[in-house]
């Protein structure tokens, strides 16, 4: 047990002070500390520059749209145009201004209108349709004989209230809450697997490759420098995500008051209830042994660095697929796909969490959940301590399956014991 | 004489293919012991069985009386033929976490690496990455990395591969001074000049069994084959077709011949006598590489 704290020790620091560790947290994390001064840093870009002018030609009696555009105008500037309509073509033209809006009277005494732009992507354009909209409406009521409150009425949206009468579903702001959290763990998961679980791999191809490994495995069990490694490397994930929360938390306090809650409002953690969060520890956790366990017995049976990708894509191409399902579910928790990869264990530590998060499930189908994720763990870590022993001796060349095969049948040969 | 090491009819299979069949060895404490045989017969699949990095499939492994488990490990050294350290480690940092995984407290493995970076010549390396070493300087750390724990058995396999001739006296030289410490060695080597310098015990392996097993100089005494060395200024090719001669060598002054046993030196010399003058005639025990290539190399054939 002392052999495996050194081990655990080792690979944690010499992983936590390699240069690239710290210089790509350090990138991460300055990042992070951007985001929180994007708000500023857009208005900076944006902010001086006044709404767009745009020229209008007012063909209507008594230019009344006119009149009623610019009472409501927002995000760009109407500016009556003195002058031909050729004129203010050539106006816009020479980017005096961002549009021209030609207003006429249709047949039915409604308005109508022409926007002429340099571009067709052009986010004015879709403003002054709204306002217009708005306009005609309130025109061809007012000829129909409505009066404005009458209108009012029509256009408020009706009452519609959500009651959940299941005892386990969620609030409203549970829900918003879960699903933020959702999403930060299927990310981080994803993440961390893709991160984390090539870190194990090439640390242990690594050792295989400068053939240190025959050294460390006549010192110290090869089984319990496996766990080692994996626990080790767990530290350094939780290391990274521990300084990442500490920033976020730090902007909060620093720059909170300046961002009306933004950030914690989209993921809305704020809300999020406290088992939700338990939960989200336990599949955080679980999913990340689940994958470790898999890229440690992969990466010993290979003996070059090269190999360690090839070996470890199906693991990955698992991930990006419990990811899309995940996505897919978030909008359609209930559908049957979701419900039943919310069992396969590969899938559980999101999909069952996205369950438990979005909908309200039953306590025994967590649990249910959680056991098999539980019995596949130690299933694949008995099978990977199993490959290990085996495949840190060979150095074979051939194909990924072969060598699995054959760090299996090699282990038999090797002592069990502490 | 005590045994602290011993093998009892330990046998290893892969599937079909027998890699050490019933070998039954015993190491003698303070001493060392030279495991010899071609490539591929057997040294280093019995070397992972004495440090558990291998089950046996039959027999017994015991040390100092008890059956060898990884708790043995830390009096235990070993330098494997492939070499291999952290290349991206300093010399400091790898060899105290190696120490580490030994059992060695990790003050007393800076004392120890000093002493013995010191003896080889090489403090100015410490903390340089190992990376950056010359191969002769790097399998000198691999050699200090076997040793700095004082294992009371160490297994080196090769250790002088690769060195130039100052450093192979170094190292021997390290290896003889940890023997009259008290460390039993289990020495392998392909080089049999080696070997007979330093190993008073020895077996051969071939194909898994050992072929030929015990003390030097009683496996050269009962070995029945002699050599006879001959200058002469005369051509003594003639000798090739006397009877008891198996082998003749042509040297720059006259002839190396082996004999099949002592009792056809007699009929060598009554030839030569006829023919002339010799200024030189001297009748040799067999070296060890001769014994070698006798009872193992019979698989090149």
């Amino acid at each position: 047990m002392r052999k495996f704290w050194i081990v655990f020790s080792h690979t944690y620091l010499s992983r936590v002070k390699a240069k690239g560790f710290i210089i790509s947290s350090a990138i991460f994390l300055l990042l992070i500390c951007g985001l929180f001064y994007l708000p500023d840093i857009i208005e900076r870009f944006s902010g001086n520059s006044e709404d767009p002018v745009v020229a209008v030609i007012d063909d209507t009696e008594n230019q009344q749209v006119y009149e009623a555009l610019s009472a409501s105008a927002d995000g760009y500037k109407p500016e009556l145009f003195e002058g031909t309509e050729e004129a203010a073509r050539q106006a816009v033209e020479e980017e005096e201004y961002e549009g021209l809006l030609v207003l006429r009277q249709s047949e039915q005494n409604l308005p109508e209108a022409t926007f002429y732009s340099m571009q067709l992507t052009n986010n004015v354009s879709d403003d002054i349709e709204s306002q217009l909209q708005q306009v005609k409406v309130a025109q061809a009521a007012s000829q129909a004989g409505i009066d404005e409150a009458t209108i009012q009425e029509i256009y408020t949206p009706v009452s519609f209230e959500r009651e959940a009468l299941d005892k386990e579903a969620k609030t409203e702001e549970e829900l918003a809450g879960s699903q933020g959290l959702v999403y930060i763990l299927v990310f981080g998961l994803y993440m961390s697997v893709i991160i984390y679980g090539m870190m194990i791999a090439t640390d242990i191809s690594n050792e295989k490759t400068s053939r240190v490994m025959e050294i460390l495995i006549s010192s110290s069990s090869p089984v319990s420098q496996m766990f080692a490694k994996i626990l080790a490397i767990g530290l350094v994930g939780l290391t990274q995500v521990a300084l990442i929360v500490a920033v976020i938390y730090t902007m909060i306090q620093v720059r909170g008051s300046e961002l009306d809650g933004g950030v914690l409002e989209f993921t809305g953690l704020a809300d999020a209830s406290p088992v939700t969060l338990w939960f989200a520890l336990i599949f955080f956790i679980l999913g990340y042994f689940l994958y470790a366990t898999i890229c440690a017995g992969l990466g010993s049976v290979v003996s070059r660095m090269e190999d360690v990708q090839q070996l470890v894509s199906p693991v990955i191409f698992l991930v990006v697929a419990a990811f899309l399902l995940s996505m897919y579910g978030l909008g359609s928790p209930d559908s049957p796909v979701i419900v039943v990869t919310s069992y396969i264990p590969f899938f559980t530590p999101m999909i069952m969490f996205l369950r438990i998060g979005v909908l309200g499930v039953p306590a025994w189908e967590a649990a249910l959940g959680i056991a098999i994720l539980i019995a596949t763990i130690l299933v694949i870590a008995w099978i990977s301590a199993k490959v290990y022993r085996g495949g840190v001796l060979m150095y074979g060349k051939g194909g990924a399956f072969k060598q699995l095969k054959q760090a299996l049948k090699l282990s038999g040969n090797i002592k069990n014991k502490k | 004489m005590k045994l602290v090491l011993q093998l009892k009819k330990v046998t290893k299979r892969f599937g079909s293919f027998t890699a050490v069949d019933q070998l039954t060895l015993s190491i003698p404490e303070g001493e060392m012991f030279g495991f010899l045989g071609a490539n591929g017969a057997g040294k280093t699949t019995t070397f992972r069985m004495i440090l558990n990095l291998m089950e046996n499939t039959e027999g017994e492994i015991t040390w100092q009386g008890k059956k060898i488990t990884y708790g043995d490990s830390d009096e235990i050294g070993y330098l494997p033929e492939e070499r291999g350290l952290y290349p991206k480690l300093s010399v400091k940092e790898q060899l105290v976490y190696l120490a580490k995984l030994r059992g060695m407290a990790k003050a007393d493995s800076v004392k120890a690496l000093k002493t013995w970076l010191e003896r080889f010549n090489i403090t100015e390396y410490e903390n340089k990455k190992v990376e950056e070493l010359s191969k002769g300087n790097q399998q000198k750390i691999q050699f200090i990395s076997a040793v700095l724990h004082n294992p009371r058995l160490l297994i080196l396999d090769e250790p002088f591969s690769g060195l130039d001739p100052v450093n192979v006296e170094m190292l021997k030289q390290a290896v003889i001074d940890l023997k009259n410490a008290g460390t039993s060695i289990i020495f392998s080597s392909h080089r049999m000049e080696h070997v007979e310098e330093l190993c008073r015990f020895l077996c051969i392996m071939k194909q898994g069994k050992p072929v030929v097993e015990g003390d030097l100089v009683e496996i050269k005494r009962s070995f029945r084959k002699k050599n006879i060395t001959i200058a002469a200024d005369y051509d003594v090719s003639f000798l090739k077709d006397t009877a008891g001669v198996i082998k003749y060598q042509e040297t720059q002054q006259g002839c190396r011949l082996q004999i099949a046993s002592a009792e056809d030196a007699p009929t060598v010399w009554k030839q030569l006598a006829e023919k002339g003058f010799v200024s030189k005639f001297e009748v040799e025990e067999p070296t060890l590489n001769d014994i070698f290539i006798e009872k193992a190399g019979e698989s090149y054939a």
